[in-house]
């Protein structure tokens, strides 16, 4: 559990291997211990469903991010729509950004990237944002420790102690950080940013603290395409872990091995 | 040996004597020292009560409180060390993602705003009336939002609760099959 690479797969083969050593037939595939799983808690009076909102409910105010969660994404390529950009502007809304209006310098925490196979003219859609890595290269290289990973596995910008120098910006294989050139005066309560300082994607830590979802999955949800899966990697009954296991997902980058939390499908 | 002892020996007396004369300057310096302390310490009293007297001469921040009531901590230890709870209680937040509000900006914002502006700035604005009085300029304003706003946005709700089981049932159904 404490690497969180794979800690799905790892969790379940344990769970595995208990549920097996203590029931006289083995289990032999994932698909039986999923069913079996799934049947002791139908056992206990709760849908599949109800268990999930319980992950996903609120930590209390007072108690601290845990170790224990590893909050990740995994976005299916084959559902993400061409042209459809709801995911960012409902980032945009959610953290105030674009709000000077200028394309050139404002922060981007989402975009929307179109590639088309050379050869066979296939084209796909995926929105491009913040990983939150494992091993995060804007972490390695902040001189002043403002980037960090909290335990849960996000990684943020403390721009109380970001001065701004941006080496993170050059460090991050994904270009998905934003230096914040213009001052600002709307910003959301919740999410504090101001001129001088580099940010990204939070994953909407606000709303999470609080028990909800990004913003940028709830637009996608809404826009009933559904392409992003948002949950607990490391809780193996949670409907991203299971998803991971059963398809193919990649890291963008996957040769960089920075254990990225977001994973695509179909790519 | 024999010539390096002698020459070893001539400059002894001189720093003797310099010794002494340094354990005595140091003496006496010490003596004024306590003594100025003890007269700064005399006059302190006298000089607050002068300053209060004089307080008409320079104009105190009005400080007007849009609504009323008990802050967290009493007034004299509020005043003294507020930047230090908002110190404290933003590494909480932002790395451990403690979200309390008894030392929370925005708890402060909700009470201390103006009821005209809404903002703890501006002509009259709590936090900016008195700073200005101390010649202190807080850098807070800068990413933090100085206004009260109608409903704190991000919120979970029922609307994601109904999310997370749409999407329980939109990929479940093919992930549970035996």
């Amino acid at each position: 559990m404490s690497e969180p690479i794979e800690p799905t797969r790892r969790a379940g083969d344990e769970a595995q291997a208990e549920t097996g050593g203590n029931r006289a037939a083995p289990l032999h595939s994932r698909r039986d211990f999923i069913a079996a799983t799934a049947a002791a808690v139908a056992g206990l009076g709760l849908a599949p469903g109800i268990r999930l909102v319980e992950v996903a409910a609120a930590k209390p105010d007072d108690e601290p991010a845990s170790a224990k969660v590893r909050w990740g994404m995994l976005i299916d390529t084959t559902r993400c729509q061409t042209g459809c950009d709801a995911c960012v502007s409902a980032c945009n809304k959610e953290n105030h950004l674009g709000e000077t209006r200028n394309p050139r310098t404002d922060a981007q925490w989402i975009r929307k990237i179109d590639l088309t196979e050379e050869q066979t003219g296939q084209s796909l859609s995926l929105p491009m944002l913040c990983q939150h890595c494992d091993n995060a290269p804007c972490v390695d290289v902040c001189p002043t420790g403002a980037s960090f990973k909290r335990a849960d596995g996000i990684v943020l910008v403390d721009r109380h102690i970001c001065i701004g120098c941006r080496y993170c910006m050059m460090a991050c294989p994904y270009k998905a950080r934003s230096f914040v050139h213009e001052p600002h005066e709307d910003q959301n309560p919740l999410v504090p940013r101001g001129q001088g300082t580099v940010e990204s994607c939070t994953l909407c830590v606000h709303r999470l603290d609080r028990g909800g979802t990004p913003a940028c999955v709830e637009a996608c949800a809404g826009e009933g395409h559904h392409a992003m899966l948002f949950g607990d990697l490391n809780d193996p009954q949670s409907a991203i872990a299971r998803r991971l296991r059963e398809v193919k997902s990649t890291e963008v980058r996957a040769d960089l091995k920075l254990g990225t939390a977001i994973r695509y499908e179909g790519l | 040996m024999s010539a390096a002892a002698p020459a070893a020996a001539l400059p002894r007396p001189p720093a003797a004597g310099l010794r002494a004369t340094q354990a005595g300057a140091s003496r006496r310096g010490m003596l004024r020292l306590l003594l100025s302390l003890a007269a700064a310490l005399l006059c302190l009293p006298g000089s607050l009560t002068a300053h209060a007297a004089e307080s008409g001469r320079t104009p105190l921040p009005a400080i007007e409180i849009a609504n009323p009531g008990q802050c967290v901590e009493p007034k004299d230890v509020i005043r003294r060390d507020h930047m230090k709870f908002l110190r404290h209680q933003r590494d909480l937040t932002m790395h451990e993602g403690i979200r309390t509000k008894k030392y929370s900006l925005n708890e402060c914002v909700s009470c201390h705003a103006s009821k005209k502006t809404g903002s703890v700035l501006g002509e009259g604005g709590f936090c900016q009336n008195c700073h200005d009085y101390a010649a202190v300029r807080p850098d807070c304003w800068d990413c933090h939002q100085p206004r009260v706003q109608p409903a704190a946005k991000g919120r979970a709700d029922a609307a994601t609760a109904d999310l997370l089981q749409a999407m329980q049932r939109g990929r479940g159904g093919a992930e549970t099959k035996p």
